[in-house]
């Protein structure tokens, strides 16, 4: 009896070797341990053998069984590998081949920069305001303390739509706006950007660009002053321009800022060095601002003895040519897709 | 402004150590820019030589061989002026002088040895503008008197300095050597040296037998002398080398007197030949059609605007801008009568515009002082005396209605430090105003300053306080920030935000021009409004303001397509313009262009069609947070530009805010599709705060059906009838398939996936199959649709 357990568990051990596939194996499991299988007979007719034997036969044929139950998952887990392996195998694909992809949108470089300025100036607690771009000679020049005949206004050709309105020369017209609007006459942190409008087109100026414009005004026992102003603008500028950057503060003429300066930047290209870009001066013109004049407080209804305050003001398409390198300003508006794509992904500073 | 250094240096001294550089550097820190600064003659390795020899060249018909004595040698140089012959003194530059046509080399020009050039003093780098006939014609023959081997430029006494500023339009005092000098002094700290007026006169007072009449308020000062026989002549060379340096061309002593005072003291004057005028003088304002010949020769209709000086009878001048021909001076004019006088800034400014900028006319539209129109009238008849041997004829007649008082201004220090943010203490303050040459009195606190009436500009307290900045140096001013308390800044990010979303979705953005022209500014729409057109366009290219940038768009397309570009998706958010009833107005759009391919990929590849752009714009609309609030409708008319069959309205709350569709294929061959939404018009519809709605742990079902229906029944149409009969347990429907073909007739298969769902509990076939059924019951009623089993 030992020995036919011992020959029914090695055959089915050598069956179970040679079967190649899960179906097969399944099959051969009903065969040899199913209902009908030798090792269920032999344990059905222990009945038959005497009555000392029938423990030991039966521990033996469960033995057998066990035995082979494991073989079975054993040989059932190699199949399931080497099928999942075979299927993977063929699933392989060239990983270095192209994706997949929606094409690629990008941020024009110029929107890039006055997200960036207005960002800064939020972050020093100026509110960003809007005005329109179809403006009024009231707003864009007589409030600024600049009437008509005034020779400081050839200084801004115009584009005029009609005697009275015009596009606006200069983000300055939302100065007026804002302090008129302020009913209560609370101080101001403003920052304006957006289009502008010139009468020129040439290789350095487009007769549309971008400006954008500040604005403080506080009650005169705060102090506010040029130092402000200098202090305000350094940052701004080492902020967008690099850290290095040193400013020149040269006394000028503005119709609406008294004291009024420009604002000299350490040349972007050479470093102050001097080279053809700052016609071998080392600094680059980029501001104009100062404090803002009495008239113009008093125009839009802030008491010059109460209030006092600075503004000021730069184009932006030239920091953009800086900062990104872009060698001809009308880059900046013909839209060639091949330059527009450039700018499509995350620039730190 | 041409500063030339050596006339500023009659009027203040400055230091020789300081070079021409460094005195605009220094001009410039004080609020004056400068273009160049720089020699007049920046010519290098020039002598002054003797011609000893001159021989025809043996082989050229116009050239020379000359040998030249430049004092340590001599030199053979071939000369092609048809001037040169032997004995004359000339300019010579030799091997290795820098003149601004390039570097004098040796060598050998057609066989002959030269070792040099004899130079005209347009090869040196003076304005052939300011030469004589022979100067432009040949090389420059110096007086015998020139000493051989020296320096030419000096011998000439063109070795000047000039610097050309860009000045501030409040400066107008600057538009004169003796302001600048002024300025300088203020900088170096050196005492101005006053020009000499001294001269004699004689005969009859002036005011017996001459009168001048001013018959408008746009002049408010005229004065009138006279200088009798005088001899016109070439002027001294001080002169001629003055206004050369300062960019005026030298014509004679009497003219040139004119222009050499009004360069000094800033006073334009104007010069009449006294025997063409009668004895009377007036200003007054033109009328209208008058006609005026001026001396350029130009026959002259002119405006009621326009100031004209008469002899009583007729205009004889355009005042301040342009003298007339009839009274000009000449060769032949004996006697001169002199006109200083002030005249209206801007009425000055609108003829000038008109007519000619000059250099006159500037200088009246940036402002007089009366002192300086006195001042230069005395200066004038001096220099007529000295250099034209003019008699002075006693007395001159003077209108007068100028208030040119000196300004007092009270000023502290607590004021000028509060502006500036500065610590300067009075001692500091008296020792700016001294350095200007403005007086003052000090009383307390108080610092009463008098401005000088040169200075026009300066009229309010910041003024001065702008004066101190100046001159103590913004450089000196240490930068800080407001002390004002913290507060938080804002900034609307709608735009941003849509504008990341649609970079999201693959777009470039753009920026186009707001100018545009006017066949296109109508396109794309059937908005009523009127254009605005340009007064004056640079080009008509770009003559009126667009009202939809759907034309802006499509050029940059265009542009693309002319570079090979086939993929183009771009978009911008800009504005347009309109003008309705008289009312002007603007608004925010957001415009996108999208053709071409959109998904790529191996196998994968979808070009842009209408559906694509439409699933741009509902993005766009869902992240604004109009879900379930827009619709897409037929337009009620048709727009010419877009492709009939597919355009539609951007229907939101009932309301159109934009347009969507494919360009018509007779614009466009290639399928283009473009939206545009106005923001203003979207965003003005509230949105409501972002909240979170509980998720049901039921599970939904899915349900499929497919209906036959009318192909002209819209999906939005099938949709609302289901969405109506599908009730509250219908969570969600979506069409899957749109099917068509020629067997099917007028009929179309719309296959609906249909999601049914509840909070409360897990739903049975039960309760979904009764809904169902009302929902193809609805559609059968509605439409006569069909079930598709």
């Amino acid at each position: 009896m030992k020995e036919k357990i011992e020959n029914i568990r090695n055959s089915a051990k050598n069956k179970i070797d040679e079967i190649k596939n899960l179906q097969e194996l399944q099959e051969l499991k009903v065969k040899l341990l199913g209902k009908k299988s030798e090792l269920s007979d032999l344990l059905k007719g222990l009945g038959a053998l005497a009555k000392e034997e029938r423990p030991k036969v039966g521990s033996l044929v469960n033995d057998a069984r066990k035995e082979l139950e494991e073989k079975f998952s054993e040989a059932e887990k190699k199949l399931k590998d080497k099928a999942m392996a075979q299927k993977l195998e063929k699933e392989k694909i060239d990983i270095t081949a192209p994706s997949t992809k929606i094409i690629r949108g990008s941020k024009h470089p110029l929107n890039r920069i006055i997200e960036e300025i207005q960002d800064i100036f939020v972050s020093m607690g100026y509110d960003v305001v809007d005005g329109p771009e179809l403006e009024t000679d009231e707003f864009c020049f007589e409030r600024l303390n600049l009437p008509k005949g005034h020779p400081a206004r050839d200084m801004q050709d115009s584009l005029y739509i009609t005697d009275e309105y015009l596009l606006r020369t200069q983000t300055s017209a939302v100065q007026a706006r804002t302090m008129l609007a302020n009913k209560e006459k609370t101080p101001i942190r403003m920052i304006c950007t957006g289009k502008t409008y010139r009468r020129e087109d040439d290789a350095t100026h487009s007769h549309q660009f971008n400006q954008v414009e500040g604005l403080v005004i506080d009650y005169k026992d705060k102090n506010t002053s040029l130092a402000d102003l200098k202090g305000t603008l350094e940052i701004f500028m080492r902020k967008i321009l690099g850290e290095n950057t040193q400013l020149r503060f040269r006394p000028s003429y503005f119709p609406f800022t008294e004291p009024s300066y420009e604002v000299d930047v350490t040349c972007f290209k050479c470093g102050g060095k001097g080279c053809p870009l700052c016609k071998k001066t080392g600094w680059i013109e980029l501001l104009g601002s100062g404090m803002v004049h009495p008239r113009v407080l008093e125009m839009n209804g802030y008491d010059p003895d109460k209030y006092s305050g600075f503004a000021f003001g730069t184009g932006i398409d030239r920091l953009a040519m800086f900062k990104y390198g872009i060698t001809d300003m009308r880059y900046l508006y013909t839209n060639d897709v091949r330059f527009l794509k450039q700018f499509d992904r995350q620039d730190k500073d | 402004m041409i500063l030339s250094r050596n006339f500023l240096k009659d009027y203040v001294d400055i230091d020789e150590s300081i070079d021409i550089k460094t005195l605009a550097e220094d001009m410039t820190r004080v609020g004056n820019e400068y273009d160049s600064a720089e020699k007049l003659v920046p010519a290098t390795k020039l002598v002054i030589g003797k011609v000893l020899e001159c021989e025809n060249h043996p082989d050229s018909d116009h050239l020379h061989c000359c040998k030249v004595d430049v004092g340590n040698e001599v030199l053979n140089i071939v000369c092609g002026a048809p001037n040169v012959k032997a004995g004359i003194k000339v300019i010579v530059s030799l091997a290795g002088a820098e003149l601004p046509d390039g570097v004098i080399k040796k060598g050998i020009i057609r066989g002959q040895e030269s070792n040099g050039m004899i130079c005209a003093l347009y090869e040196i780098g003076i304005d052939k503008k300011f030469l004589s006939e022979e100067d432009k014609n040949g090389i420059h023959i110096l007086d015998d008197n020139a000493p051989v081997g020296k320096d030419p430029i000096e011998y000439l006494k063109l070795n000047d300095e000039v610097i050309d500023f860009e000045l501030t339009a409040n400066r107008g005092d600057l538009l004169s050597i003796l302001g600048m000098a002024y300025e300088v002094g203020a900088i170096y700290d050196k005492k101005v040296k006053l020009p000499n007026l001294t001269h004699n006169e004689s005969g009859e007072d002036l005011n017996k037998t001459f009168s001048v009449k001013v018959n408008t308020e746009n002049c408010t000062l005229f004065i009138a002398r006279k200088v009798l026989n005088v001899k016109i002549k070439e002027s001294p060379d001080f002169i001629k080398n003055r206004l050369i340096a300062s960019g005026i061309r030298p014509i004679n002593n009497v003219v040139d007197i004119s222009n050499y005072v009004m360069l000094e003291l800033g006073q334009p004057l104007h010069f009449y030949d006294a025997d063409r005028l009668g004895n009377v003088i007036e200003t007054r304002m033109a009328e209208n059609g008058e006609i005026l010949t001026t001396l350029d020769g130009n026959k002259r209709k002119l405006e009621e605007t326009d100031i004209v000086i008469s002899d009583g009878k007729r205009a004889i001048g355009l005042a301040g801008v342009m003298g007339g021909l009839d009274t000009e001076i000449e060769e032949t004019t004996k006697n001169v009568l002199i006109e200083s006088a002030i005249f209206d800034r801007i009425k000055i400014r609108k003829t000038s515009n008109k007519i000619l900028r000059s250099e006159a006319s500037n200088r009246f539209e940036k402002g007089l002082d009366s002192n300086r129109t006195y001042m230069a009238m005395e200066r004038a008849v001096k220099l007529l005396e000295e250099y034209a041997d003019g008699e002075v004829q006693t007395g001159k007649v003077v209108y007068d209605v100028t208030e040119n008082k000196e300004k007092k201004i009270n000023i502290t220090t607590q004021d000028i430090n509060s502006l500036l943010g500065t610590n300067i203490n009075k001692e500091e303050t008296l020792e700016v105003f001294r350095k200007l040459g403005f007086e003052t009195n000090v009383n307390g606190e108080i610092i009463t300053v008098t401005v000088p009436t040169r200075r026009i500009d300066i009229s309010i307290k910041e003024d001065l306080i702008e004066e101190v900045g100046r001159i103590y140096g913004v450089d000196n001013i240490e930068g800080k920030l407001p002390e004002t308390p913290i507060k938080m800044g804002y900034v609307d990010k709608t735009d941003r935000e849509i504008r990341n979303k649609m970079i999201s979705l693959g777009l470039n953005e753009t920026l186009s021009y707001v100018l545009i022209n006017d066949k296109d500014v109508h396109k794309y729409t059937k908005d009523e409004f009127e254009e605005l057109k340009l007064l004056d366009p640079m080009t008509e290219e770009r003559n009126v303001l667009r009202y939809s940038l759907i034309p802006s768009l499509y050029k940059i397309y265009e542009y693309n397509k002319a570079h090979y570009i086939k993929d183009v998706c771009i978009f911008e958010i800009g504005k347009g313009f309109w003008k309705k009833e008289e009312k002007y107005g603007e608004n925010k759009k957001l415009c996108a262009l999208m053709t071409g391919e959109y998904y790529l990929g191996i196998d994968v590849k979808k070009s842009v069609d209408f559906y694509i752009i439409k699933g741009v714009v509902e993005e766009v609309l869902d992240y604004l947070g109009y879900q379930n609030r827009y619709s897409f409708v037929m337009p009620k008319q048709n727009i010419e530009e877009f492709h009939p069959g597919q355009v539609a309205e951007i229907s939101v709350n009932g309301d159109i805010v934009g347009i969507i569709g494919r360009i018509h294929p007779e614009i466009s061959k290639e399928a283009v599709y473009v939206f545009e939404i106005n923001l203003d018009k979207l965003l003005d519809k509230k949105v409501s705060k972002m909240k979170f709605k509980d998720i049901s742990i039921y599970p939904t079902v899915n349900k499929d059906i497919a209906i036959m229906i009318d192909k002209e029944i819209t999906v939005d149409e099938i949709s609302k009838v289901i969405k109506k009969a599908g009730g509250n347990l219908l969570t969600n429907y979506k069409v899957f398939d749109i099917y068509t073909n020629s067997t099917l007739g007028n009929k179309k298969s719309v296959a609906y996936s249909l999601t049914f769902g509840s909070n409360s509990k897990t739903l049975t076939d039960d309760e979904i199959n009764p809904i169902i059924e009302k929902i193809v019951n609805s559609l059968e009623k509605t439409f006569k649709a069909e079930l598709r089993k």
